[in-house]
């Protein structure tokens, strides 16, 4: 196992290598972003010599992409253009993000597989065509409808939270942000975990467990739900890296500066080193994400070896 | 057993990720809230340090038009300049200036302000090593071909044109006649500059220290600025409030519902979206008055084709195409004015705003126009094409509004399309490149209240903001001779028929003039937008 998870993490460095390269050509195509700091006026082109020389933008891109990684690795992601360091962008900008992340997947966990478990125990009845139809309905509805719905209806009509988040960002006021995130991903959980359920009720081990006399409970949480959770946490491990880089429409809805709100400001400036930077820290989840899962299933179903 | 050891390295995996990717320190502190007499207030994050010699947007102007006090102030509902930190400014021949700096002045941190604090501040503002965006502003004083050489490195540190002579004392020699210099002087990049900003840069950028009506209280960079009265704050535009809090926006709409929710104060900028209810919305506590900002369609004139004998006459018809009433009413919501000069009209007649200078150029006639268009040889290319950036500003939907009105007058639905650019800066390289093939957007927002500033940046042979590149030698004499006019009346009027020239030309087409918007919640009053579009902050009064 140890040497398996070696092997997992010796992978992720050509991954990351790739990744980052592809970003950093990618915002090296859109053009100079000196141009743009100096507003509807033109930069004199002394001082945009100046600025360039700064940034390293006069240089060649495989140039600035060696300088850019060299430093990487000594923990320097550069400087945005408002002189601030992307680390301290970074700083500021991931506990918000990961604390919204993490309201997110509770709920997609709680709710979901909650929803799953009991629509999958009762397949046919009303109210698993309920909750059928409802994770139907939020499916079909993008987010930024429910988002600015909710924020209208609970922070304006009936004053129940605060329509914007404030610059602390704590759990409680990320609650019905971390919902409007959750809640297409929701809905594919309880519909996974319905179907996994329903598939597994009748297997061999559960008919063994029950006709063991064990209590009902015991059964479908150690024996039935167990092993029908490897698509669901496949699919939540996914998604911690999805809702992180995709949280930019629900920070937008709710004012939250996250990371969603600097890689925005980052594109929209054409700041290759915060944009960079930040992927490159997604990317590192992402990757750290999958391992994870991939070494959840063995917690799962014992019969799962890394060699 | 086997699961036991599989969960060991499962957590064990977790705790490596989260120590490997995630969790710097948090750390958020708590700034102010929202106690009595403050104001609380929408902001966007601000493009660059907020030097005053760096800052080039509204953003970080209002903050240093809130803590910042220069020799000369805009007067908040005229824009007239008048005498702030200055005694005197004296000249016999517009070209040699005596300034006396008043006495009694410190900054917030206890430093005095004396000659020497204006006189390092512009040094360093125009120091090409220093990278200031705006160190053009000191382009008029002497020996700044030498501290911002136009390329190769700097000869000197300091500009030969500056002297501190005494205490309170200073000389400026500028390299040509200009009269109404000293009105440019209440620009926020001649602000003074206390000596810890030279000592201790990261410690003023971290916190910025000035001479204004408010002190930095906190500053979290991209999320909050709390400013507080600085009660020893020795002008007479004292803060009526005990203070301000801007809190950065992600988006304009959300400050705008927080405003409806009554968690904000102020919103200085209302989505365009919600223009159509914001009088219903907030019962009339909304402001819509016009701002020193035109918007024009500039020509590439180092385009053989847009720079023919006859080719005024395609501009002009192009302008006679286009109507303007009918955009500003159904797109803008009436925050727009139809342009009929080249200036604004916050100017004042004084100022040499002229209502109606650009004539019948400016009036929509699309029979004229048609007829305009064919006698100067027809659209070059058979197409216009208008270029702008489609990132911000939602400039389709009007580009697409004057195509539109151009297509009808021309009969024909091919002449005008849009031409969008992706981001705002390839935007802006395409225009430094010279790569435009058509009409472009072109927005001017003023520096300082004077005609000048409307007309010398944007059309004097190669001046700054010149995009189109256009060129004229009348405009130029008449320009050199207005700034060589001592008499300020005498001066404007020069300006005007220098105006006359852009206009006989169509050198751009001038449509129409921006109104700054804003709404307030019930708990403030005195709320107004000055000149630039910035809501005076130091008046406004808490319930």
């Amino acid at each position: 196992m140890g040497r398996y998870v070696i092997r997992r993490l010796l992978q992720m460095i050509p991954v990351f290598i790739g990744a980052t390269l592809l970003i950093f050509l990618m915002v090296n195509v859109m053009g100079d972003p000196i141009a743009g700091l100096c507003g509807d006026k033109a930069c004199d082109p002394a001082t945009k010599a100046q600025l360039s020389k700064e940034f390293g933008l006069d240089k060649p891109v495989w140039q600035q992409y060696l300088t850019y990684m060299g430093n990487v690795f000594t923990g320097d992601f550069g400087t945005a253009f408002n002189g601030q360091k992307v680390t301290e962008l970074m700083s500021t900008a991931f506990p918000v993000t990961i604390r919204l992340t993490i309201v997110a997947i509770l709920f997609e966990i709680v709710v979901g597989i909650t929803l799953g478990v009991i629509t999958g125990l009762r397949r046919g009845r009303p109210i698993d065509t309920t909750v059928l139809l409802l994770t139907l309905v939020v499916i079909s509805i993008p987010t930024f409808v429910t988002g600015l719905l909710l924020q209208l209806l609970l922070g304006v009509k009936w004053g129940w939270i605060e329509p914007a988040v404030s610059t602390e960002a704590t759990f409680s006021e990320l609650i019905v942000p971390g919902l409007v995130l959750a809640s297409v991903s929701l809905a594919y959980v309880t519909r996974l975990t319905r179907t996994s359920i329903a598939e597994n009720k009748r297997a061999d081990y559960v008919r063994t467990a029950i006709a063991k006399g064990l209590p009902r409970r015991r059964v479908i949480t150690r024996h039935l739900l167990r092993n029908s959770l490897i698509p669901v946490v496949t699919f939540i491990g996914a998604d911690v890296g999805a809702l992180m880089g995709g949280a930019i429409v629900t920070e937008r809805i709710f004012n939250i500066h996250g990371v969603g709100y600097q890689l925005y400001q980052g594109i929209l400036r054409q700041n290759t080193q915060t944009v960079v930077g930040f992927v490159t820290i997604l990317v590192l989840v992402f990757l750290a994400v999958n391992l994870i899962v991939d070494l959840l299933y063995a917690v799962l179903d014992p019969r799962i070896r890394y060699a | 057993m086997r699961g036991a050891t599989h969960a060991k390295w499962a957590a064990g995996a977790v705790a490596v990720a989260l120590a490997a990717t995630a969790c710097g320190g948090g750390g958020d502190s708590g700034g102010g809230g929202d106690g009595s007499g403050i104001v609380r207030s929408s902001w966007g994050d601000p493009q660059n340090p907020l030097e005053p010699a760096n800052t080039n947007e509204v953003q970080g102007g209002k903050v240093l038009d809130m803590i910042f006090r220069g020799l000369k102030r805009y007067d908040p509902k005229t824009g007239e300049a008048k005498d702030m930190l200055a005694e005197k400014i004296d000249t016999s021949d517009s070209q040699n200036f005596t300034i006396t700096v008043k006495k009694g002045w410190t900054f917030s941190n206890g430093e005095k302000v004396t000659a020497k604090s204006f006189v390092d501040a512009w040094n360093y503002g125009a120091s090409l090593k220093n990278n200031q965006k705006n160190a053009y502003f000191f382009g008029q004083i002497d020996g700044y071909d030498k501290v911002h050489p136009e390329s190769g490195s700097q000869s000197a540190d300091t500009l030969s044109g500056l002297k501190v002579t005494g205490d309170d004392t200073f000389t400026v020699k500028l390299n040509q006649k200009f009269s109404t210099w000293p009105d440019t002087l209440g620009y926020a990049a001649f602000a003074p500059l206390p000596k810890m900003f030279f000592d201790d840069h990261d410690a003023y950028i971290k916190k910025p220290v000035g001479n204004g009506p408010y002190t930095v209280d906190s500053y979290q960079k991209g999320s909050q600025m709390s400013l507080r009265k600085w009660d020893k704050y020795p002008g007479d535009d004292k803060a009526q409030n005990s203070g301000v809090d801007l809190k950065v926006y992600t988006d304009n709409n959300t400050a705008y519902t927080d405003l409806t929710a009554g968690n904000l104060d102020l919103v200085d900028d209302v989505p365009a979206a919600q223009l159509a209810n914001v009088k219903s919305d907030l019962d009339g506590r909304y402001i819509n008055t016009p701002a020193g900002i035109i918007q024009t369609l500039a020509f590439p004139f180092y385009d053989s084709d847009w720079n023919k004998a006859d080719s005024d006459k395609v501009r002009k018809g192009l302008s006679m195409a286009i109507n303007r009433k009918q955009i500003t009413d159904s797109i803008f919501e009436k925050t727009r004015t139809p342009a009929t000069d080249w200036t604004s009209p916050v100017l004042g007649e004084k100022g040499g705003y002229k209502e109606g200078l650009c004539g019948e150029f400016c009036d929509y006639n699309p029979a004229e126009a048609k007829k305009m268009i064919q006698e100067g040889g027809g659209i070059p290319g058979g197409q216009v094409q208008i270029g702008y950036n489609a990132d911000t500003g939602s400039h389709k939907e009007w580009v697409d509004a004057v195509c539109n009105s151009i297509n009808n007058a021309l009969g024909n639905d091919k002449a005008c399309v849009g031409s969008p650019t992706g981001t705002f800066a390839d935007f802006r390289n395409k225009i430094t490149d010279k790569k435009m093939t058509g009409p472009f957007r072109a927005g001017w927002q003023m520096d300082y209240p004077l005609i000048q500033n409307f007309l010398q940046p944007l059309y004097y042979t190669n001046a700054s903001s010149n995009d189109g590149h256009w060129s004229n030698k009348e405009f130029d004499s008449l320009v050199d001779k207005a700034n060589a006019e001592s008499d300020q009346a005498q001066a404007v009027k020069i300006f005007q028929q220098a105006q006359e020239v852009v206009r006989d030309n169509m050198a751009a087409i001038p449509l129409w003039y921006q109104n700054g918007s804003a709404g307030y919640s019930d708990k403030v009053d005195n709320v107004a937008l000055n000149p630039f579009s910035v809501p005076v902050y130091n008046e406004i009064k808490v319930k």
